[in-house]
């Protein structure tokens, strides 16, 4: 009886403060935002009226919006997809590609693995403000620098709405790349050496060694890779906000879901429309969820 | 003697045989290879480079040619970002916010996972589907009602002061109750496979749970524990959304802030060569950290995602 007591006491003293901080500050705003995204609250002080899908109804209309979930939904197809062709290709180069006796690694593996990694270690936001400069549109910034002492035009990378939402796009992969190189090192690290000695034994070449044996067996990882790369680009927020002109821009070529309802939220102060907003991101991102939980059966291959 | 050395020599000779064999197979695309690699090193450091070789530069050669190398290594600049950008405030403020964040995840993570993991209970599964249900949320649909949830916690008579809008604890409270999710998961996913043996041998001589917990069930998840803190500690370090929204007052800033605040304000101020000065200040300790650390951290961030 009195030791039933003390389990019981001690699951109750282990579990109140997680779950008392995790109530309060996560599943309450979370709760919250459904209903006051159907109030027409705006201010700080306004008192908040009922208005049911009013704000829904004045969303499909939002031409900015729907721009942000575009560029969210171009993101969500090229980010996994450059960061994954690029990453698989260096991981296979730094783990199997090397011309070495048996299965090996490139010459100096251990230092790019450790290169391309830098810049996930910096915060988003630094990284756009580092970008910011490196893509100045004079002759002051790096990548124009050169481009003009080679009598070229300077690219607006930033400032031309035709090109922003690239260059947006390539400050995502240059960070992520590092980071799945790594990991799908890992995933090569857990494929036993016999297979691809076996494979060369039998005469495959390099390109049959990726296609027929690495990519098949990191077919898991890969899949990990694909949803978090998913969630990142439907996330983006910090490098478009911090780096690009006017929060988005130039003329909103940037823009993204989160961008428009921190605006809204917190520029505009359209508590109840930002929180639609939300609502709408909230559903799509689940919608992905489970979309790729249903895509990626895992089957996992036992050594 | 004179045998294991024409040993080797003839082994060499028969490994650079198939070596050379092999480079006529894959002969360009190795070159190619090893171009790209190349190139990617310098895509990532450069533009790295290029800032640090910045932070010494006068405004005049910022603004000059891109490429040119300063007169003199202006240190001064350093000195005017660290005090008048007040990013050794702000360094200072993101040490203090992650490090009790951390901490404090770590605690109330580990604490709940292993209850969650090890004691079945009912209502067990649905407090752990409750955590790990986090993982699936955009922070954005958040950000309003977590705005004034805070600000109404700052009323609250007595800790109101303490854990409200613009307080470093209120953050730290914020970034305990984000982090749990995957704290939580990962947690639990790796107490689940220590052994119970210990535990249970520990708790029939008349341990307490709680003993049992904190002195041999936390040691025995250390690598564990290790990974997560590394993934919170960078997680928590790079914040910059939820700190924007809740922390307004300019001498509570944490370092993002504060770096992504001089990139507009420079615009007005003029002090270009300071930013490059706390671009520097904010990347070369964390090249430092993680050259160090780079084992630790590496498996650590990729960890989570092969779970």
């Amino acid at each position: 009886m009195f030791t039933r007591y003390r389990r019981g006491l001690f699951i109750t003293s282990f579990l109140a403060a997680p779950v008392t901080l995790y109530v309060v500050y996560v599943i309450s705003p979370y709760a919250q935002a459904f209903y006051i995204a159907m109030t027409d609250w705006r201010g700080v002080t306004a008192t908040p009226a009922f208005i049911g899908f009013d704000n829904f109804a004045r969303l499909f209309s939002d031409q900015i919006f729907w721009k942000a979930v575009t560029h969210n939904g171009a993101l969500l197809v090229l980010l996994p997809l450059l960061t994954i062709v690029i990453a698989l290709f260096f991981a296979f180069l730094l783990n199997v590609g090397g011309e070495g006796r048996g299965v090996a690694g490139i010459r100096g593996s251990r230092f790019y693995r450790v290169v391309f990694f830098f810049p996930q270690v910096l915060a988003v936001a630094v990284v756009a403000v580092l970008f910011q400069q490196v893509f100045r549109p004079d002759g002051s910034g790096m990548l124009n620098g050169p481009l003009m002492a080679m009598g070229l035009r300077p690219v607006g990378f930033l400032s031309d709405p035709g090109v922003a939402f690239w260059s947006v796009l390539g400050v995502m992969v240059w960070q992520a790349v590092g980071f799945y190189v790594v990991l799908f090192s890992a995933g090569l690290a857990s494929i036993p050496r016999d297979m691809f000695e076996a494979a060369q034994i039998d005469g495959a070449g390099r390109a049959s060694l990726f296609f027929r044996i690495t990519l098949p067996l990191l077919w898991d990882t890969v899949q990990v890779a694909w949803v978090y790369l998913g969630i990142l680009a439907l996330d983006v927020f910090a490098i478009v906000w911090v780096m690009t002109d006017q929060h988005g821009g130039p003329d909103f070529s940037t823009t993204v879901m989160a961008a428009e309802i921190y605006r809204n939220a917190f520029s505009y102060f359209r508590f109840g429309y930002a929180s639609a907003l939300g609502v709408v991101m909230f559903f799509f991102t689940v919608g992905f969820a489970i979309l790729s939980l249903r895509l990626t059966r895992r089957e996992r291959i036992e050594y | 003697m004179t045998t294991t050395t024409s040993g080797t020599s003839a082994v060499a000779a028969s490994r650079s045989l198939t070596r050379r064999e092999r480079r006529r197979r894959l002969g360009p695309l190795s070159a190619l290879s090893h171009t790209a690699l190349v190139v990617w090193t310098a895509l990532t450091v450069v533009p790295i480079l290029w800032t640090f070789l910045a932070s010494v530069k006068s405004e005049d050669e910022i603004f000059g040619d891109a490429w040119s190398t300063p007169a003199r290594l202006r240190w001064e600049n350093f000195a005017r970002a660290w005090e008048q950008a007040h990013i050794g405030q702000y360094m200072l403020n993101s040490v203090i916010v992650v490090s009790f964040g951390t901490l404090g995840t770590m605690l109330a993570g580990s604490m709940a996972a292993y209850v969650l993991a090890r004691y079945p209970f009912r209502g067990n599964r649905a407090v752990y589907l409750l955590f790990v249900s986090g993982l699936a949320f955009p922070v954005y649909l958040a950000l309003t009602p977590l705005f004034f949830v805070v600000q109404n916690l700052g009323n609250v008579p007595l800790a109101g002061p303490f854990i409200g809008l613009n307080t470093h604890a209120g953050l730290v409270l914020v970034y305990i109750a984000y982090s749990l999710p995957f704290t939580v998961f990962f947690l639990a996913a790796f107490f689940r496979t220590l052994p119970t043996a210990v535990a249970e041998a520990a708790l029939v001589d008349g341990a307490s749970h709680t003993r049992v917990f904190f002195q041999i069930m936390l040691p025995m998840a250390r690598p564990g524990i290790v990974s997560v803190a590394i993934f919170n500690v960078l997680g928590q370090w790079n914040q910059y959304q939820l700190p924007l929204v809740l922390l307004q007052e300019r001498d509570k800033w944490v370092l993002t802030q504060g770096i992504a605040d001089i990139s507009t304000a420079a615009g007005y101020d003029q002090d270009w060569s300071a930013l490059f000065a706390a671009l520097t200040l904010a990347i070369l300790p964390m090249l430092v950290v993680y050259t160090v650390f780079q084992r630790q951290i590496q498996s650590g961030l990729t960890a989570g995602a092969l779970k």
